[in-house]
C-alpha cells in the first residue's frame, strides 16, 4: 500500500464528505466523458460533409455535469445555450436526439430540422430552447422560474451563458427580475475568456460577472470549472437555496475553452499556441479523471470499459440519426400557427 | 475599372472614407482582431487602430445607441452587425431613436449613422441568421434603406451613406460577398432612389434588389431563349423607392414582375406593386405578379431552405402569366 492509498482509506474522499457516493462520481464521469466524445464526433461529422455546422464546448463538461446533477431531473427546467451539450444529456436528451438536430432531421427533437444544431430543446425532459443572439434564455428563464413561483410548483430554473453574453442588455434585465422577485432560478455563466474572439478584458468591465450579482441583492459565486466537486458544491448550495424560497444564485465558472467558437471559426488565428495549450491542463475529463484514479474508482479496466460503452452508443446514435428522414417537404409550411386537427 | 468582389469593394471604400475623414469610426462584433464575419473589415484594425474600429461587446442594443450618441456629436459611425437579424435586439435604438433624432430635435441633429451587414439567406442559417427585413426598415420614416447588387452598388451607395447626414440601413447579402464586378475608381457615389435598367426589353418589366437580381437577370436569359425580351429592373435603393423608372418601364412593356426573397404579406413587393398600380395603372395589360419567399421562418435542412426562396422557374412561371403564356 503506497503513502497515498494509506492516506485515501484514512481520509473520507472530497466527493464523500459532499454527499456523493462512488456510483454517483463515476455516472459523473461517464456524462463528461460522453458528452465529449459526442462533440468530437460532431465535429467529425461536420469535416466529413455530413453536417453544415457544428457549435459546442469542449472544456465546459465538467461544470455542466456539476451544475445539473443536483437538480430534479423530471422537475426541474433547463434554459441551455448553444454550449450545453453536457448538461442536456444529464437533463434526460440522449446522444440520438442531439444527433437528429446536427442532421436536421424530421424527428430532431429541438425544431425538426428548423433551428441551427445546438439550439438544444426537449419540452419532455423540460429543455426549453434559446435563440441564436446571446442573451435572450436569461429573460425567458426568469419568466420561467416567475410562473414556477406563483404556481407554487417547487420546480427550480437553470439557465446557462457564456461570459460574452453577459453584456447584453437582456442579462442585465433577467438578472434584475430575479432578484426583485426572488425567483428559484439559478444563473450560470460559463466563463471561458472569449466571445468568438473578444477577450475577457474587453468583454466585461471589472473582470467579474459573479461580483455584478452584489448589485441585484443575491448571491454570485466563482468556482473553478475544472474542479468538477468544487462545481458540485456551489451548484448544490445555490440548488438548495432556490428550492428553500431564498431566491436566485449567479454561478461563474472559470473554463478552459478547449475549441473553437464554431465550425466556422480557427482560434488559431486570435489566441496564441501557449494559452492554447495551458487550457488542455484544465481539461476537466483529465482533472476529474485524476482525481477519480487517485481514490481508486476510475482503474484503468474501468475506464477502458467507459471508453468503449461510449463508442458503442455514439455509434449507434449517429447510426440513427444518419437513417432518419429528412423534413418532409410537404411539412415546409407547417409550424408557423397552431394547427387544427 | 478594377474588378473587384462585393467584399473589396466595401472594405475599399470603408479605407477610402477613413482615410478622407478622421470622424469616420467602425463599431462591431468581431471587426477588429477577427477581421468581421465576412472580412469586410480585414486589416482595418493595424490600419486605423482600436480607438477608431471598435470590438464591441456583444451588445446591439448597447452598441447601436452608442453610434446614435456619437452620430449626435458629430462623429460618422459606421456599424457592422453581424447579420441583420441581430439588429432587431437593437431595434428601439434604430426605430426609436436614430430615426427620429432629426425630427425631435426640429431639424437640428444630425445623425450620420450607417448600420451594415448581411441581409436575407445564406446557406442553412436557419430562421434566425436568414431573416430579409428591408420592408420592416422601410417602413419607418426617418432611415434611408438600400440594397447593393453588385461590388459597384457596393461602392457607390457606402460612400453616399458615409457622406449623409440620416442613419442609412445598408443591407449586403451573405451570398454576394464573392461576386466579382467592375468597380469605377475616385469619388464614385451612387445617389439614393435611382433605379437602373439592368437589362432591356420590351415584353415584360421585372423588378428586383440585392441577390434577386441576379436571379432575375437568369431568368430573363431563359425567357430570351424562349423569345421573350424581358426588361430588367435593379432598384437598389428600397428607400426612397425610385418609382419613376419603374413607371417609365411598364409604360414601355405593359406588364410587371416584382421579386423580393421573401415573406409576401406587407412586403416590398406589396408597396412596389401598389406603387406601380398607382403611377402606371392605365399602362398595364395584365395584373401585377408577385414572386415571394415561403410564409415561414426559414428552415435549416437543406432540401426545405431551398423550397422557402425564389428561384428562376418562379420567376419564369410569373413572366408568363403576366402575358397569358403557358
Amino acid at each position: 500500500m503506497s503513502a497515498m492509498e494509506a492516506k485515501a482509506r484514512v481520509t473520507p474522499a472530497r466527493h464523500t464528505s459532499l454527499g456523493l457516493s462512488d456510483q454517483d462520481v463515476l455516472d459523473m464521469y461517464y456524462y463528461i466523458a460522453l458528452a465529449r466524445a459526442l462533440d468530437e464526433r460532431m465535429w467529425v461529422l461536420q469535416r466529413a460533409g455530413k453536417a453544415m455546422f457544428v457549435i459546442s464546448g469542449p472544456g465546459h463538461e465538467g461544470c455542466q455535469v456539476a451544475a445539473v446533477w443536483p437538480m430534479d431531473r423530471t422537475r426541474d427546467w433547463l434554459v441551455p445555450f448553444y454550449r450545453s451539450i453536457a448538461a442536456c444529456l444529464v437533463k434526460g436528451m440522449s446522444p440520438t436526439d442531439l444527433l437528429l438536430g446536427l442532421f436536421a432531421r424530421a424527428n430532431d427533437p429541438s425544431s425538426g430540422g428548423r433551428q441551427m444544431p445546438g439550439h438544444y430543446g426537449h419540452p419532455g425532459v423540460k429543455i426549453l430552447s434559446t435563440s441564436s443572439p446571446v442573451g435572450t434564455q436569461y429573460p425567458h428563464a426568469a419568466g420561467i422560474a416567475y410562473a414556477a413561483k406563483i404556481r407554487k410548483t417547487g420546480e427550480v430554473t437553470m439557465t446557462a451563458i457564456g461570459e460574452g453574453g453577459t453584456s447584453q442588455g437582456d442579462v442585465h434585465e433577467a438578472l434584475n427580475w430575479a432578484g426583485v422577485y426572488k425567483l428559484p432560478i439559478i444563473f450560470v455563466v460559463e466563463n471561458n475568456a472569449y466571445a468568438i474572439s473578444v477577450p475577457l478584458h474587453k468583454q466585461v468591465a471589472g473582470g467579474s460577472v459573479a461580483a455584478r450579482a452584489t448589485g441585484y441583492g443575491f448571491p454570485g459565486v466563482v468556482a473553478d470549472g475544472s474542479d468538477v466537486l468544487e462545481c458540485y458544491r456551489v451548484a448544490k448550495e445555490a440548488y438548495d437555496r432556490a428550492k428553500r424560497g431564498d431566491g436566485p444564485t449567479l454561478l461563474e465558472f472559470k473554463v478552459p475553452r478547449l475549441g473553437s467558437h464554431s465550425s466556422d471559426d480557427q482560434q488559431e488565428r486570435y489566441r496564441t499556441k501557449e494559452e492554447i495549450e495551458a487550457d488542455r491542463t484544465r481539461d476537466p475529463l483529465r482533472v476529474f479523471g485524476a482525481y477519480l484514479d487517485g481514490v481508486g474508482l476510475l482503474t484503468e479496466a474501468k475506464r477502458t470499459d467507459v471508453a468503449a460503452r461510449i463508442k458503442r452508443e455514439i455509434d449507434e446514435a449517429t447510426d440513427a440519426a444518419d437513417r432518419a428522414p429528412s423534413p418532409d417537404p410537404a411539412s415546409a409550411a407547417r409550424y408557423v400557427f397552431f394547427e387544427k386537427d | 475599372m478594377p474588378e473587384l468582389t462585393y467584399r473589396e469593394a466595401l472594405r475599399t471604400t470603408l479605407i477610402e472614407e477613413m482615410d478622407r475623414d478622421r470622424a469616420v469610426v467602425l463599431l462591431g462584433e468581431d471587426i477588429g482582431l477577427y477581421q468581421g464575419t465576412f472580412r469586410v473589415t480585414a486589416d482595418l484594425l493595424d490600419r486605423y487602430g482600436p480607438t477608431r474600429v471598435i470590438d464591441t461587446p456583444i451588445s446591439e442594443l448597447g452598441f447601436v445607441g452608442a453610434a446614435v450618441g456619437m452620430a449626435m456629436l458629430g462623429l460618422r459611425p459606421v456599424v457592422e452587425v453581424m447579420t441583420w437579424n441581430f439588429a432587431l435586439l437593437a431595434l428601439d435604438q434604430i426605430v426609436n431613436n436614430a430615426a427620429k433624432v432629426r425630427y425631435f430635435s426640429g431639424g437640428q441633429v444630425d445623425v450620420p449613422l450607417v448600420m451594415r451587414g448581411p441581409n436575407g439567406a445564406g446557406v442553412q442559417l436557419s430562421a434566425q441568421h436568414s431573416q430579409s427585413l428591408e420592408a420592416l426598415f422601410g417602413h419607418f420614416p426617418g432611415l434611408y434603406v438600400v440594397a447593393p447588387a453588385t461590388p459597384a452598388e457596393a461602392r457607390g451607395l457606402l460612400r453616399t451613406a458615409i457622406r449623409g447626414k440620416d442613419p442609412v440601413i445598408f443591407l449586403e447579402n451573405a451570398a454576394l460577398y464573392g461576386l466579382k464586378g467592375e468597380v469605377p475608381n475616385g469619388a464614385f457615389a451612387l445617389p439614393f432612389g435611382q433605379a437602373e435598367v439592368a437589362r432591356a426589353g420590351r415584353d415584360v418589366t421585372i423588378v428586383a434588389y440585392s441577390r434577386m437580381l441576379h436571379v432575375a437577370l437568369t431568368a430573363a436569359d431563359r425567357l430570351a431563349a424562349e423569345g421573350i425580351q424581358a426588361e430588367v429592373i435593379n432598384l437598389r435603393s428600397l428607400r426612397p423607392l425610385d418609382i419613376g423608372t419603374v413607371a417609365g418601364s411598364v409604360a414601355r412593356t405593359h406588364r410587371a414582375v416584382v421579386v423580393q426573397e421573401q415573406w409576401r404579406p406587407y412586403g416590398a413587393a406589396a408597396e412596389i406593386a401598389a406603387s406601380i398600380y398607382e403611377q402606371a395603372f392605365d399602362e398595364l395589360d395584365a395584373p401585377v405578379e408577385r414572386v415571394t419567399g415561403a410564409d415561414a421562418p426559414m428552415p435549416y435542412a437543406r432540401n426545405l431552405e431551398l423550397l422557402a426562396v425564389p428561384h428562376e422557374d418562379d420567376i419564369v412561371r410569373a413572366v408568363k402569366k403576366t402575358l397569358y403564356a403557358s
